[in-house]
Parts: structure tokens; C-alpha cells; sequence
């Protein structure tokens, strides 16, 4: 914390002038950003659009009232396979990232080569969203179900080894130490000294990456990758904004539910 | 006394439930819902037989990423995305503090905290794709809608994590505060404020490397960013094109990842 002597007298101030400037810099550029980036929007839309929005917006909810109700009938398969694609998907991904897991992690990886290739197998999976994995898959394996599954397990696994792989590194060192003096194989030291010690966090990355894949579920089917969002995108383009209210209520009771399990679960295991 | 044999010596660590009726329930559960859910996969085995076949000319097509022929559309595409990232990044930052102030239970009202946890559960419960959907809709085709989508989400997602931040702040200086008879915007500028806000600067830098990510995918259903320009390449089986657009994706999200990180570990 800097004095600075002005005039005999010492004034105390939070930070020193460097540091000040840097800081009144940096709210400029992001200041800056936002104009910018603003501004790039704004000469890509139409305003007319825009301006009409309060009557489109209030067409829209009038069509969208009252719902066609009778239509739930058809949809409890569509929800019943959302649910299936994203717990088959998350158990899929569970069963991968445990290889891709300890791989990556420093503590426990064979060869450093490793590593690096199970931290990019990471980075890839987790940069691309599920969305877009359902589109490649959906282009190689066709529209369904399984394309669904597929795509789900593909980006969860990188998001649960990422979580998983960290938490390996934290790992009190001392009781894989004990089993190494005890003469215990690697694989040994593994499943008695590092899996005890990770379970909780192992679960709770599950059930939480879980209640992520309901989510983004709901709109794999708007690529044709199964599950209810392709009701919901025959629905949109039938301009039937009555079952599409519908779906949404749907959806919103599902993802309700799933968040409500995922938290009872990871309290309980706290 | 007898030596006991070291085969009845081994050592199995204990179950992780006790109960082995409820236990052997939740295996034989488990069981049953794996058998049910797998019938809804119905495979079109013939399909993916010819696409296993097509996929050479898939995956070629990925590894040739083509990033000239379609260039100006792709770097448009991205600069887009990144506008919607920033934008949406200030806007959800500034407009998720009111939420998450009136979500926090120590500080609001019970009428106050009910309302603005209805809003956060109704932002969050959709994905950014449907709530798209409906801004398309109501403002048109383009970056403007992907904005205000991305703004509805970082909304949700901030004042959520803002809400439980505050909710875990020490009391004690919460309660300090209110003895010396503070009032309430003054408990929360000089007792709240100081206790959240490395994580909620934090959590607004991560939340901007999530919102470029999503930007990528609201563009199937029209709001802009580069994910209309994959979803053409896609339609139009321009593998090469699609190849080096998520080429580009990855190599960005990285880059996001990385500064994230370290203004993350700076603020620490």
C-alpha cells in the first residue's frame, strides 16, 4: 500500500499511480469492446424487426394460448427418450473419461505423452457443444436416438475428465505414499489410495454434468438427433405454436425434476 | 489358538450402503431402467452401415479443413459470435445484480427472493437454442437476437451463482453493519459487495468464454454468429468448410480459456 508524500504531507492510497493507470486502461478496453462490439451488432439488424417486436411477441403468445393439451399424450415417448439419451449418454461418458481421467491427470499418467494426448482428447470434446456434435453424428450414423446418445456422451466426456482429473491432482499424496511403501501395483494404489478419495467428487461431477445433458437434450432433435425437440421442430415449422407451448411446458417440468434430483443427490453425498 | 487360514483373513472394504435391501433395490432399479431405456434406440442398422461408408469422405473432409474458400463468411461468422459474446457478456453482468441481490435469502424479502428466483429457474431451465427460438421470432434473423438470447442466459446463470455467493458471505459483517444502523444499500455496498466480487468479476470472465461457445450454436435456428455459417456448411455437405470452422471454434475457445484462466488466477 503506497504513501505518497505531496507537499509534507503523506496521503495514503489504495494503489500506486502505475498501478491506477493500468487499472483505469483496462476499463477502457473493455469499454471499448463493448462499444465496438455493439455497434457491429446493431449495423447487422434490421430495426424495422425490431420495432415490431412488442406486436410480434404479443401474436405469438396468443397463438401460443391455450395450449393444444390432448397432444401430451403423444409426447411422454419423446420425453421418456430425452431422458434416455441423457442418462445413456452420461453413463457413457462416465466410462470413457475414467481411462481419458487418469490419463490426464499428472499424478497418475504413465508417460507425460499421454497426457498430452488425453488433454487434447479434453480440449476438443469440450469445445465443440453437444449440439454440434449431434450435427456431425447425425451426418455419419443418421438421425435417431443412438446419434443423440452419441453426441451427449462425446461433449460430457471431456467436461467430467476435465472436473475429474483435477480433482486426481489434489489428492492428499500421502496415502498412495503408504500403499507405494507397502509394495502395492499401480493398479492397487489406484483403486485403494486415489478412488476412495475422489468418489464424492466422481459422483457429484455425474450427477451435476447429468442434469446438464437434460438440458441440452431437449434440443438435440431440432438436428434430428432423437428426443423431444424433434416434436418441437415439426411443431415450429407447422407454425403449431400450441403444441409448441406445450413442449415447452414439458420441458420445463422435466429440466425441473432433473434439477431437483441432482441437488437432493449431491447434498446427500456432501 | 488355532491360525486362521489367510484366505478367511482378506479384507473387502465395506459397502457403500448398508442397507443391502435397498442396496440390492437400487442395483436391480438401475438394471431394469438400463433394459427399458435401451429399447428406445432403434438403430436403422442399414443407415449407419452406409454412413460408416460415407464417413471416410466425412472425416477427409474434417481433416482437409478448407479455410480459403469460404474465408471472409467464416471470419464474419466468428467476428460475430465474439460481438455476441462481449455484448451479451455486459448486458446479462449488469442486468443479473438486481436478481441476485433479491435471490440472496440473508439480504431480500421473502415476496422479493420468491419473484427473482422464479425468474433465474425460468431463465435456466430453457436451453439457450429455445430461448432463441423466441427472440428470433420477435426481433428477426441475426446477431441481435443471439445478443439478447445470450444476455437472458447470462442473466440466469450469474444471478444464480451471485445469489448462492452472497447467500455463503460471512454474517458477521453483514450484522456488524446493521448494529452501526446502516441501511440497506449501505449493507450491501460496503458489507456485501466487498465479499463477492473477486468471485462474481470471476465467474463474468467465465461466463464470456461460455457465451462465445454457445453463440456457435443459436445460429442453427437463426440468431446469427458462426453458428449459421456451420449449419450452411453442414446442409450443404461442405465437410472442408464445416472442418475448418470448428477448427477455428476450437483454436478460439482455447485461446478464451487460457486469458480467462489467468485474469481468473490474477484476481485470486
Amino acid at each position: 500500500m503506497p504513501v505518497i508524500d505531496t507537499a509534507g504531507q503523506r496521503v495514503w492510497q489504495l494503489r500506486d499511480r502505475k498501478s491506477t493507470l493500468l487499472r483505469w486502461f483496462g476499463y477502457f478496453v473493455c469499454v471499448l469492446a463493448f462499444v465496438i462490439s455493439m455497434q457491429y451488432i446493431a449495423n447487422q439488424t434490421f430495426w424495422v424487426f425490431v420495432v415490431d417486436s412488442g406486436r410480434q411477441i404479443g401474436d405469438l403468445f396468443g397463438r401460443m394460448f391455450p395450449p393444444e393439451w390432448p397432444y401430451a399424450f403423444q409426447l411422454w415417448g419423446p420425453l421418456w427418450d430425452t431422458l434416455n439419451i441423457a442418462t445413456i449418454g452420461t453413463l457413457v461418458a462416465v466410462v470413457l473419461a475414467i481411462p481419458v481421467t487418469f490419463l490426464a491427470a499428472r499424478n497418475t499418467t504413465p508417460h507425460p505423452v499421454f497426457r498430452m494426448v488425453a488433454l487434447l482428447l479434453i480440449v476438443v470434446s469440450r469445445s465443440v457443444n453437444s449440439l454440434i456434435w449431434a450435427l456431425i453424428i447425425v451426418a455419419l450414423i443418421g438421425p435417431g436416438v443412438l446419434a443423440g446418445i452419441a453426441a451427449i456422451s462425446l461433449r460430457a466426456v471431456g467436461f467430467i475428465s476435465k472436473l475429474l482429473y483435477e480433482a486426481v491432482e489434489e489428492i492428499n499424496q500421502e496415502q498412495v505414499e503408504a500403499m507405494l511403501a507397502t509394495g502395492a501395483s499401480r493398479l492397487q494404489v489406484i483403486l485403494y489410495a486415489i478412488v476412495p478419495q475422489i468418489r464424492p467428487a466422481f459422483v457429484g461431477i455425474s450427477v451435476f454434468r447429468w442434469d446438464i445433458n437434460i438440458r441440452e437434450a431437449t434440443v438435440l432433435g431440432l438436428v434430428g438427433a432423437g428426443g423431444i425437440g424433434f416434436q418441437l421442430n415439426s411443431a415450429i415449422n407447422r407454425l403449431m405454436w400450441d403444441r409448441a407451448s406445450l413442449i415447452f411446458v414439458m420441458i420445463f417440468l422435466l429440466v425441473l425434476f432433473s434439477e431437483a434430483l441432482s441437488a437432493r443427490i449431491r447434498k446427500s453425498i456432501t | 489358538m488355532a491360525a486362521i487360514p489367510a484366505q478367511a483373513r482378506r479384507w473387502s472394504p465395506p459397502p457403500q450402503i448398508r442397507n443391502p435391501l435397498l442396496r440390492w433395490g437400487l442395483v436391480l432399479g438401475g438394471v431394469a431402467y438400463l433394459v427399458l431405456a435401451s429399447m428406445s434406440i432403434d438403430v436403422n442398422w442399414q443407415r449407419v452401415a452406409l454412413g460408416i461408408e460415407r464417413s471416410s469422405r466425412v472425416l477427409s473432409g474434417f481433416l482437409r479443413p478448407d479455410f480459403a474458400g469460404r474465408g471472409p463468411q467464416i471470419l464474419g461468422g466468428l467476428l460475430e459470435s465474439m460481438a455476441m459474446a462481449v455484448t451479451s457478456t455486459v448486458i446479462g453482468a449488469a442486468l443479473c445484480i438486481p436478481f441476485g441481490l433479491g435471490a440472496a435469502r440473508n439480504i431480500s424479502t421473502p415476496a422479493v427472493y420468491f419473484v427473482c428466483r422464479l425468474v433465474i429457474v425460468l431463465a435456466r431451465s430453457f436451453q439457450e437454442v429455445i430461448i432463441a427460438i423466441f427472440f428470433v421470432v420477435m426481433v428477426g434473423f441475426g446477431p441481435f437476437a443471439g445478443m439478447l438470447t445470450l444476455s437472458l442466459s447470462t442473466i440466469g446463470f450469474l444471478a444464480k451463482l451471485l445469489a448462492e455467493a452472497i447467500e455463503g458471505t460471512d454474517e458477521t459483517q453483514i450484522e456488524a453493519m446493521r448494529a452501526t444502523g446502516a441501511s440497506w444499500p449501505q449493507v450491501v455496498v460496503y458489507g456485501v459487495v466487498p465479499q463477492v466480487l473477486p468471485r462474481f468479476i470471476g465467474l463474468t470472465v467465465y461466463r464470456l468464454d461460455q457465451n462465445f461457445r454457445n453463440s456457435a450454436v443459436i445460429g442453427i435456428v437463426g440468431a446469427g454468429g458462426i453458428g449459421a455459417v456451420l449449419t450452411t456448411a453442414m446442409s450443404r455437405y461442405d465437410y472442408e468448410v464445416a472442418g475448418a470452422i470448428l477448427l477455428s471454434i476450437v483454436t478460439l475457445v482455447l485461446a478464451a480459456e487460457y486469458i480467462s484462466g489467468i485474469i481468473r488466477a490474477r484476481l485470486q
